[in-house]
């Protein structure tokens, strides 16, 4: 198998450009997605080859993802860009009362195979409203999906099973991963939307964590591996609704030992559910206290050092594990 | 009025069985029919005069007063009635009700709960048949009410800009919930905000039905032909409350009285046809007739039908995925 190295962008835009060939209902739109090709590039030269089935629209998110659903509704597979995901709450009524009620109240009658592409985490230098990671919102909203790449390969695979599923599904890609360098499969990729990886094998711990931070997490890894010569097994959940629930307890029971880390905010983030999953059905295998790593209850703010005490990065991972290790 | 003798026989009978199926709900409202429903008496000649313009595959989305507009669509009787009734042979499997109701077998795609939920996705509806190269027509139907959401200014912006076939027919009924659209709206005609889009707003007497299919007839035909969308104002009323059990306590009864008495859509429609004597007496007496017949097996049907398994209550949060 040949794997290819390309960036985070490109690989999510080979997935839109495969998915649009192969079907013709697929469409996508946006705001600054023609002359700009979106705003890291996700999109470039798609116009050019699908014409209108490729647009730029008003600066108008509730009617993007209102106007989704009902394109869905009606037969097609739209593909919506909301910019920064951080608008995400200005379209919450289409997202919550329609996007992810239509199939369910109505029995079943209609599907709503829509995605939303939704660009979150810390943008550095941006401040509040442009720097949020807003995933945990989603994991309680039944009849919508939603996954968090964290490479261009399963970037690449995930939005391509996204479009193809009969379902909603919300695609949170974090806006430092566009430029992210990866290996890529040269054959079909197809990433599962309900299935955790595990990409780090380890019996000392388990740490789970999902998108862009995963990184963080495996560079702190690394240098814990080195110190303490145990290793560590590393989640990475790539759907957060569901949760994959097997695979989580699964490596629990095993290391007896949890770290939840992730780029949002600590409280009522995707790793107080995690932290819940596992003390509801492992709780007699845990021998320490779960740690969760996230960043601190605050908008984020624009100065660089206000910004660093706020977010959390490999070095609180590597401190939570040395607190779990000893 | 140049319709023909069928096309009488059709209106009269789709405003009469939607008024019939409504008077049956306020009878049974409270006992085997559970949970807010808002009636739309009075306001027929909208549905009708509308719909009566479509073919099955144009698409219709409604409202929280949505029995009407599932209705004129051509939905089947029993199916609606089984849904109210909360059963599991209703349209939506007893997982919709009344506010819920959706029939996309006739190309109903859903009432809404959220008052202004409707306008995108009737856009949204429009936009697949422009890219995927189809002829339908879709009609979103809306209060005077919603006209004032945000949703009413995204959605008719983005139809207009692309120039989709989607024509918004807004039932000005006077009354948004239980305020006054004096109270709650800044212009008189909503059909007036479409100038603000760049395309034709049409004002009809809403209880006339003729003026409703009329305008109606002109502006899916134009959207069928590319010409894009509009917006159709029918100015009504509602007869019964915001919904079943409402004190009305905002509005006179006189004010109720004199719409029943002297506007009511029906009886308007039967004394034009009388006049004319296009339509005998014994063809009025067999419509009457036949939905009566109708309606007593819709509702047998309804009572008859099995309930929901609650172990089935989790099935249809997900589309089944296709194997790829």
């Amino acid at each position: 198998m040949t794997k290819v190295l390309k960036i985070f962008s490109d690989a999510t835009l080979e997935a839109m450009e495969e998915e649009m060939q192969r079907d013709p209902s697929v469409f996508v739109y946006g705001e600054d997605i023609i002359k700009q090709g979106g705003i890291w590039g996700q999109f470039k030269g798609l116009h050019n080859k699908f014409g209108d089935r490729v647009r730029d629209t008003p600066i108008s998110e509730t009617a993007l993802v209102g106007a989704g659903v009902g394109a869905a509704l009606a037969g097609g597979r739209p593909v919506v860009d909301l910019h920064y995901a951080d608008f995400i709450g200005i379209t919450m009524d289409e997202i919550l009362n329609q996007m992810a009620k239509a199939h369910y109240m109505f029995g079943g009658q209609g599907k709503v195979p829509l995605v939303l592409r939704a660009p979150d985490g810390v943008f550095p230098h941006a401040a509040a409203q442009h720097s949020q990671s807003l995933e945990t919102w989603f994991v309680s909203i039944p009849g919508i999906k939603v996954v968090i790449p964290s490479t261009p390969e399963n970037g690449k695979g995930l939005l391509k099973a996204a479009i193809r599923s009969n379902n909603p599904v919300i695609f949170f890609e974090n806006k430092k991963l566009f430029s992210v360098k990866g290996l890529v499969r040269d054959s079909e990729v197809i990433t599962p939307l309900d299935k955790a990886e595990i990409v780090h094998k380890g019996e000392a711990l388990t740490i789970v964590s999902y998108g862009y931070f995963l990184g963080e997490v495996l560079k702190a890894v690394e240098i814990a591996e080195k110190k303490h010569s145990s290793r560590i097994e590393v989640i990475d959940l790539r759907s957060i609704n569901p949760i994959d629930e097997e695979t989580i307890i699964k490596s629990v029971k095993k290391t007896g030992k949890l770290i939840i880390a992730h780029e949002a905010i600590k409280i009522g983030g995707v790793g107080s559910e995690v932290a819940a999953i596992v003390a509801e059905k492992a709780f007699d295998y845990i021998k320490k206290p779960i740690i969760r790593v996230g960043a601190k209850f605050s908008p984020l703010p624009f100065s660089p050092q206000l910004e660093e005490s706020v977010t959390t990065s490999s070095k609180d991972v590597l401190a939570a594990i040395e607190k779990l290790l000893v | 009025m140049t319709l023909n003798k069928d096309k009488l026989i059709d209106i009269y009978y789709n405003m009469l069985r939607i008024r019939r199926f409504e008077e049956t709900v306020k009878k049974k409202h409270g006992k085997q029919i559970i949970g807010p429903a808002h009636l739309y008496i009075g306001e027929e000649a909208v549905a009708t005069g509308v719909c009566s313009n479509l073919l099955r595959e144009d698409l219709v989305t409604s409202t929280h007063r949505g029995h009407g507009h599932t209705l004129a669509k051509g939905a089947n009787l029993r199916k609606a009635f089984a849904e109210l009734y909360g059963k599991e042979t209703g349209y939506c499997k007893g997982r919709g009700g009344s506010m819920h109701l959706a029939a996309f077998d006739v190309g109903m795609l859903g009432a809404n709960g959220v008052v202004g939920g409707g306008f995108n996705i009737a856009t949204g509806a429009a936009l697949t048949q422009q890219i995927l190269n189809k002829k339908n027509v879709v009609v979103c139907f809306f209060g005077d009410g919603a006209s004032n959401r945000g949703t009413f200014h995204e959605a008719v912006n983005l139809a207009a800009l692309w120039n989709l076939p989607v024509i918004y027919v807004c039932e000005n009924n006077g009354w948004a919930s239980t305020t006054n659209s004096l109270d709650s709206t800044a212009v008189v005609n909503i059909a007036d905000r479409a100038r603000g889009y760049g395309i034709k707003g049409i004002t009809v007497d809403g209880n006339d039905v003729f003026a409703v299919y009329n305008a109606a007839q002109k502006l899916i035909k134009a959207a069928r032909n590319g010409d894009g969308p509009a917006i159709l104002e029918a100015k009504t009323y509602r007869i019964e409350g915001h919904f079943l059990g409402d004190p009305q306590k905002y509005r006179t009864a006189s004010e109720v009285e004199e719409w029943k008495l002297n506007n009511d859509p029906i009886e308007r429609f039967l004394k034009a046809i009388r006049a004319t004597g296009e339509v005998s007496e014994p063809e009025i007496e067999n419509v009457k007739r036949r939905i009566e017949d109708e309606l007593e097996d819709a509702v047998q049907f309804a009572e008859r039908s099995i309930v929901p398994t609650p172990e089935d209550a989790l099935e249809d949060v997900y589309a089944k995925e296709a194997a790829r």
